[in-house]
């Protein structure tokens, strides 16, 4: 199939192609890793480590934007802070085996908390640093975190406060001393302080010098390099297992399968405990001695990319959604002349961006336009996105927008999309330069065996994957098969090419009571590509119809209200507010006239819908830690309403218990109105797929 | 406050709480025929939070505005550091170590954030025009010292990403936070805070209430603030002088100030 797709690309395009050449090149690419793994290379982090501040030793390893100056450490200096750092947590007891719990956001001393506990043998537990309290101690316990490196007073607090559930916890130690001056530190230390009392202790003594190398010279690629805990889509947090062979195998995927050398530049700015942070800003940096920026605040995460020009991002698709809402808002206040160009050069870019990027064959006149279009928008425009410098960006961890994946790519945005999991060391399937589609997640990754069982289920094999949640085998075997596949809880299939399209959570899809196909976050993605429309959340298994329950993005409507003299006072009134509701309509239909186009879908019409009081939360469960909701949560939690869609109620009464920030609750009452949505027949001709 | 501004691991300060940092003795202030103030007495000691509270209209602000010099009252004494104060401008208190904020915000809306807050280093800024508008050799060197302390405040008041945009563009709650930025980079002895938080919601106000603490507690600066949320007043204070109609009604610690009879029927609302 592959080569038959290249043929053509060989007639159309006489010119050097550096894409296909990757393209064919994938075969090799599978060897060479194979070959590579079986070398004598260094098999832990820490060893690693090393070599980088060997070979490339003057090399900046990370920045940190401080007090607004970028500080740097080069991998020479990198590997010493983590060798001191180690012996300085030798010296507080840390051993072979004991799990060191990381929290906080992406810091430079962060990550060496990481390394210096796989140093010593340890096991690092990174997790998300805005999960409440309760989950908090959940995982801390669950994973029987004897150390817990913090980033800051907020961090430690959040411990403090359920330190009676966590016997097992010794010392914490925290990067940011701000408001920790009057604190007990009979057990409370600071980052730089182990790290400077590790460096005195190896001063003063040889052989404490070669015990600690040792102690790292003791650890084997086999050994259990970190523990991811899952976000808990379903259930409580699973800790996902990993040995430095997996991690490092599925760095060693990623980087050679677009070429990452120690040139590129990344930022690290989504939760350390995810694991495509893990790979793609830990795992691959060290692995290819690139650089990693961690940003000064998570607000200024969009300015810090800028500056640092990075060629190689990883984000979820809310990331890039938010990027191109930001501007399309802003657009809409820049003047008449402004506007009408950006259009039309969008309108360019839309019929000739994409086809460039994969070079296909384009006019002339084409090609001129868009080169104009570069000059005078889209150029700017990557810049403004803080992606000039960018080879490859990947999207993953939720199906992105068509319209969005494409919006990207036809700018000049060498976008892409990966399918992965936690269990996978992340990569399952990715897409290859010049095969990009933005309806599928592409081939299976290097190395990597894909199975679609009868039910539907993805199922997938490689060296990456996990050796199991822990200490929970039974869960372990649910997910394991016994000839080594991982079940993804996934439904999909493969396309005529050989690309895997995800439909949906296998056990998500569902039929409505007439037995029509209803694949909910299909429906949802679908509403979710409208900048108005934030979350989306589709009810309709065993029911007569579908129904949404939206949220508006305050952002994108707010500015809108403003520009239409709509006056409002929260969230809850805008939401209300008639006018909203007719522009919500006006998308739905829209969707709906979509839906009935495509075969199969015809069914899944979006009949009721209605425009939710409150915006969906992570810390009222609603969200997951990485924003995906919770169908069967929300379902309950918001009943009422669930019932006013079906039974043909104008409008219903709710009141929800909320949490704010602090932690404290407060319950918020509405009458939230239902609105019908017109169907269209489906006009697709029933193929079956 | 000694000489390294934001010193985080400064000498601890406490201990020098309670000595009298200024007193105000039998003030009186009037604007011709009106009384703001009439014969009012109260100290603030080095190291507290001391909130001055009452009804609108009872002289709150008029306070304010005589401990820093921008009124001058009729009759009475201001001491300031032992010292008994003549008639000072604003811009003499300043250098004493005499900052505030205002009720309504007073910040440069065109200017950055980070320009806004360097204007509270001007007073310490040392090289003459000529240097400056060359920015070259020493006056390059002190700017970068005073940037310094502006980024240390900015890190330390959380606002790194509005640093570079326009204050006018802002939202309330920031632009708050803002000028108690500019505020702090005077590195006053003693901050004069008129209504931090007034017009803030609940999460704003929470924010606020810590970076008034922390300052309070790292820095060692003394403040005294003007404050209507009951609930803030009673959580950060350690002492609260109330007024009402330009009198002092009270003055205690937030528990013996609520269960103060004449303080409940003035200004805690009772049917009269």
């Amino acid at each position: 199939m592959r080569g038959c797709k290249a043929c053509i690309n060989d007639e159309a395009d006489n010119g050097p192609n550096e894409d296909r050449r990757n393209v064919r090149g994938s075969h090799r690419v599978e060897t060479s890793i194979v070959a590579s793994a079986s070398a004598g290379q260094p098999d832990t982090f820490p060893k690693l480590l090393l070599r980088n501040a060997r070979e490339r030793g003057a090399r900046v390893a990370f920045r940190h934007k401080d007090l607004g100056i970028w500080q740097s450490w080069t991998w020479a200096e990198t590997a010493e802070q983590v060798r001191h750092y180690a012996k300085g947590l030798q010296a507080l007891g840390l051993k072979r085996g004991d799990k060191v719990a990381i929290v906080g956001y992406n810091r430079p001393r962060l990550y060496w908390s990481m390394a210096a506990a796989q140093w010593l043998g340890a096991v690092p537990v990174p997790v998300y640093a805005d999960s409440v309290a309760d989950e908090m101690a959940y995982v801390l316990d669950h994973a029987e975190a004897v150390f817990a490196c913090v980033q800051d007073q907020e961090q430690v607090d959040k411990i403090l406060s359920i330190a009676d559930r966590l016997p097992k916890l010794r010392h914490m130690l925290y990067d940011e001393p701000r408001g920790l001056r009057d604190y007990d530190h009979a057990t409370l230390h600071d980052i730089d302080g182990v790290i400077r009392a590790g460096a005195e202790a190896l001063k003063a003594s040889p052989e404490a010098e070669a015990a600690l190398a040792r102690e790292m010279e003791a650890g084997s690629g086999d050994d259990l390099g970190i523990i991811l805990y899952t976000s808990g889509t379903t259930g409580r947090p699973k800790g996902v297992m990993l040995s430095h062979y997996n991690v490092i195998t599925a760095a060693r995927i990623g980087c050679e399968f677009d070429g990452l050398n120690e040139s590129d530049e990344v930022i690290a700015y989504l939760p350390i405990a995810w694991v495509g942070d893990h790979v793609f800003s830990y795992a691959q940096a060290i692995l290819a001695g690139f650089c990693v920026n961690c940003p000064e605040s998570p607000d200024t995460v969009i300015d810090d990319r800028r500056e640092v020009g990075t060629t190689y991002a990883f984000a979820p698709p809310r990331v890039f959604e938010t990027m191109l809402t930001l501007t399309m808002v802003r657009m809409e206040d820049a003047g008449p002349l402004m506007r009408k160009l950006f259009h039309y050069f969008l309108g360019v870019a839309k019929q000739y961006g994409e086809k460039i990027l994969n070079k296909e064959p384009v006019p002339l006149k084409g090609r001129l336009l868009y080169a104009l279009g570069d000059m005078l928008i889209y150029g700017p425009l990557r810049n403004r996105f803080g992606l000039t410098n960018i080879k490859v960006g990947y999207t993953a961890g939720e199906a992105i927008g068509p319209e969005l994946f494409r919006f990207y790519r036809s700018i000049g945005v060498n976008l892409k999309q990966l399918y992965g999991q936690t269990e996978a060391g992340v990569y399952i399937t990715m897409q290859p330069n010049g095969e990009i589609k933005a309806d599928t997640v592409g081939r299976p990754a290097p190395m990597v065996e894909i199975r679609i069982d009868d039910s539907g289920e993805v199922l997938y094999r490689s060296p990456s994957i996990f050796g199991g949640y822990y200490k929970d085998p039974e869960k372990t075997a649910e997910t394991m098969t016994a000839d080594g596949y991982v079940r993804s809880g996934d439904a999909g299939f493969f396309d005529e090419t050989g690309h895997l399209k995800i439909i949906d959570r296998a056990k998500d899809v569902g039929k409505l009571s007439n037995g029509a196909l209803f694949p909910p976050k299909y429906i949802e993605n679908k509403l979710k590509f409208y900048p108005n429309i934030k979350e989306a959340v589709a009810f309709g298994q065993g029911r007569d119809f579908v129904a949404v329950a939206v949220n508006i993005d305050l952002t994108a409507v707010g500015n809108w209200a403003e520009r239409n003299n709509v006056v409002y006072a929260s969230y809850q009134e805008l939401a209300g507010h008639e006018l909203v509701y007719d522009m919500i309509a006006k998308h739905i239909d829209e969707v709906n006239r979509s839906l009935a186009a495509e075969p199969l879908m015809g069914g899944a019409q979006i009949r009721r819908f209605l425009i939710l009081h409150k915006e969906l939360d992570a810390d009222d469960g609603e969200l997951t830690r990485t924003q995906k909701v919770r169908r069967g949560f929300i379902a309950d939690r918001y009943a009422p309403l669930v019932n006013a869609l079906y039974d043909g109620s104008e409008a219903a009464d709710i009141s929800t218990e909320v949490t704010f920030e602090d932690g404290r609750k407060g319950v918020i009452s509405a009458r939230v109105k239902v609105r019908d949505a017109t169907l269209y027949p489906a006009t697709a001709p029933a193929r079956a797929a | 406050m000694n000489a390294e501004p934001i010193n985080v691991t400064g000498e601890p300060v406490k201990s020098r709480k309670g000595e009298v940092l200024l007193s105000v003795e039998n003030i009186s202030l009037r604007f011709g025929g009106v009384k703001a103030i009439s014969d009012v007495s109260f100290d603030i000691r080095r190291g507290e939070v001391r909130a001055i509270i009452g009804p609108n209209g009872a002289g709150k602000t008029s306070m304010l505005n005589c401990i820093n010099g921008f009124y001058h009252p009729q009759e009475g004494q201001i001491t300031y550091k032992g010292v008994r104060r003549p008639k000072v401008r604003p811009h003499q208190a300043a250098a004493d170590g005499i900052a505030r904020t205002f009720q309504n915000v007073a910040l440069f809306k065109g200017m950055s954030t980070l320009d806004n807050i360097m204007t509270g280093r001007t007073l310490k800024m040392r090289r003459g025009f000529f240097w400056q508008a060359l920015r070259h050799g020493p006056a390059m060197n002190e700017e970068i010292e005073h940037r310094k302390v502006v980024e240390d405040i900015i890190d330390f008041l959380q606002i790194q990403h509005i640093r570079k945009l326009p204050v006018g563009k802002l939202p309330y709650g920031l632009q708050k936070r803002v000028e108690l930025g500019r505020a702090l980079a005077m590195e006053p002895e003693l901050l004069l805070l008129d209504e931090p938080m007034a017009g803030m919601n609940l999460e704003e106000k929470e924010d606020m209430c810590r970076f008034i603490l922390d300052v309070n507690n790292q820095f060692g600066t003394t403040i005294a603030l003007i404050e209507h949320d009951m609930g803030v007043v009673m959580d950060l204070s350690d002492r609260v002088v109330v007024l009402e109609y330009g009198r002092k009604i009270a003055d205690g610690t937030p528990d013996e100030v609520k269960a103060d009879q004449k303080v409940i029927d003035a200004y805690l609302g009772v049917a009269h």
